[in-house]
């Protein structure tokens, strides 16, 4: 099957930033559905799961669209986009006075404040990635490169870290288990280098033993 | 190293791209959706489109441009202009607008910002100010209603105080435009800026007074401000952005070269 047939899905999380990662998609010549159907979001090829502002409340959005099981056993490839990455983890410190928000659990990461020690945030704009482990989503991407960053929370260095960012102290710049990829990063925000890794993403091998349903017009 | 932001702002008037001079006598400069793109594609890092009819004449503002824009770039950007509710706030980022700025709205209701933060997050919330430097009391005073010069009015509120009052607010970054350098090119108010640094800490972006290249190395490196926004610059071809931000770097300032 050729990538440009595939079935991609943006996974509507309720937060209200999904068009601009669609127009992402659509400029790389490929197709993408935004839905919350739970059987189309099984039988897409791509998914990808969007977010900005909280995890607190994108999380209650996805439990009150009944998502959970869905995106925790998804076996095809998923990429997640800022608040997306951190909601693949397993919970995030929402506030200062220390609310801890349940989420996803499907890569084993504590998200926590940035630790920019005396510098502002929130961490906002263009910074490089500091170290770059070799997977396929950052095939061509070298360190040095700079991507469009906006956050205050982040998941701070483990054996899932595939690109760590400096600012203040190092962190996950990207995030990866099994099939599921996360950026900290907006790659549908960052120019040319990202959407290489959006399209990196899109040619990933599709999977063939997963069942396929009868065709959805 | 996080890059310092070149940031073109784009006046919007009924669709169109306009430019005064200090706030007065806008003449358009041309269509939106080819100029963003060109932007884009010559290396800015951030876009702001400030709608400046929708504040002063409190109408309901065609935004469909928002979406027009969403589609062909490829890095953030950011309205401003007419966000009273969080209904409005929520309308332009579904539309694809990475950042909403308020300005007037949050003066008249200095709780909008903290509600928009809570339900859209503090980075995406701006706050936007206006601020004219009055020789005679030697206060730097904030005003509203800028889109308009028949409504324009000096508020109660003093610069410096403001800005330590969005922070509290949950506002996630503040543009300070300095209103006595808008529109005339003679370098941005580098006094006005450390100041407002001092009391800022969140992202702080200058705006008013860029003419030449100078202006920017001066305000980055004096006022250590995160971005610089600029427009009429940029519209009448004054400044190419690329060679600005290779000026820039080879002055040592930490910028995203395309």
């Amino acid at each position: 099957m050729n990538s440009k047939n595939q079935l991609n899905v943006i996974v509507d999380t309720g937060c209200a930033n999904l068009s601009s990662v669609k127009f992402a998609v659509e400029r790389l010549g490929f197709q993408v559905t935004i839905t919350d159907d739970i059987a189309i979001i099984k039988m897409a090829d791509k998914v990808i799961l969007p977010g900005v502002g909280s995890a607190k409340h994108a999380m209650k959005n996805i439990r009150a669209k009944g998502l959970v099981e869905t995106l925790q056993n998804l076996t095809q490839p998923v990429l997640g986009f800022c608040l997306g990455m951190q909601l693949m983890c397993r919970s995030s410190v929402e506030s200062s006075d220390g609310e801890i928000v349940e989420c996803l659990d499907i890569i084993p990461i504590e998200i926590k404040a940035l630790e920019a020690k005396n510098q502002r945030l929130p961490h906002m704009g263009w910074n490089t990635l500091t170290s770059i482990t070799e997977h396929p989503v950052f095939k061509d991407i070298n360190v040095g490169d700079y991507f469009y960053f906006v956050h205050s929370f982040a998941a701070p260095l483990s054996e899932h870290t595939i690109a760590t960012c400096q600012y203040g102290s190092e962190f996950s710049a990207a995030v990866a288990k099994d099939n599921f990829i996360g950026c900290q990063f907006h790659p549908e925000r960052s120019s040319e280098l990202g959407s290489k890794i959006i399209m990196n993403f899109l040619e990933l091998p599709i999977l063939n033993s997963k069942s396929k349903e009868p065709e959805i017009s | 190293m996080l890059a310092k932001r070149i940031i073109p702002c784009l006046d919007v008037r009924d669709g169109k791209v306009v430019k005064g001079i200090q706030f007065r006598n806008h003449e358009i400069i041309g269509d939106i959706v080819p100029l963003a793109q060109k932007y884009a594609e010559a290396g800015a890092d951030e876009l702001v489109f400030y709608d400046i009819t929708a504040s002063a004449d409190d109408r309901v503002v065609d935004k469909s441009w928002v979406s027009r824009i969403a589609e062909v770039i490829d890095i953030p950007f950011c309205v401003a202009g007419g966000i009273k509710s969080e209904a409005d706030a929520k309308q332009i980022l579904m539309m694809g607008a990475d950042k909403i700025s308020i300005n007037s709205p949050a003066l008249h209701d200095p709780t909008l910002i903290t509600r928009l933060a809570e339900v859209f997050g503090q980075q995406c919330i701006v706050v936007g100010i206006d601020s004219f430097y009055d020789s005679e009391s030697n206060q730097y005073q904030v005003y509203q209603f800028t889109g308009n010069e028949t409504r324009t009015q000096q508020t109660k509120w003093t610069t410096f105080d403001w800005i330590q009052e969005v922070q509290q607010r949950g506002a996630g970054e503040v543009v300070l435009n300095c209103m006595n350098q808008d529109g005339v090119r003679q370098g941005y108010d580098l006094e006005q800026l450390k100041k407002a640094r001092a009391v800022c800490n969140v992202p702080l972006i200058a705006s008013g007074g860029a003419g030449e290249i100078s202006h920017f190395t001066d305000v980055f490196q004096q006022a250590d401000v995160d971005g610089a926004l600029a427009a009429s610059v940029f519209h009448k071809d004054i400044i190419a952005i690329n060679q600005l931000k290779q000026t820039l770097k080879n002055q040592q300032i930490e910028i995203r070269l395309c």
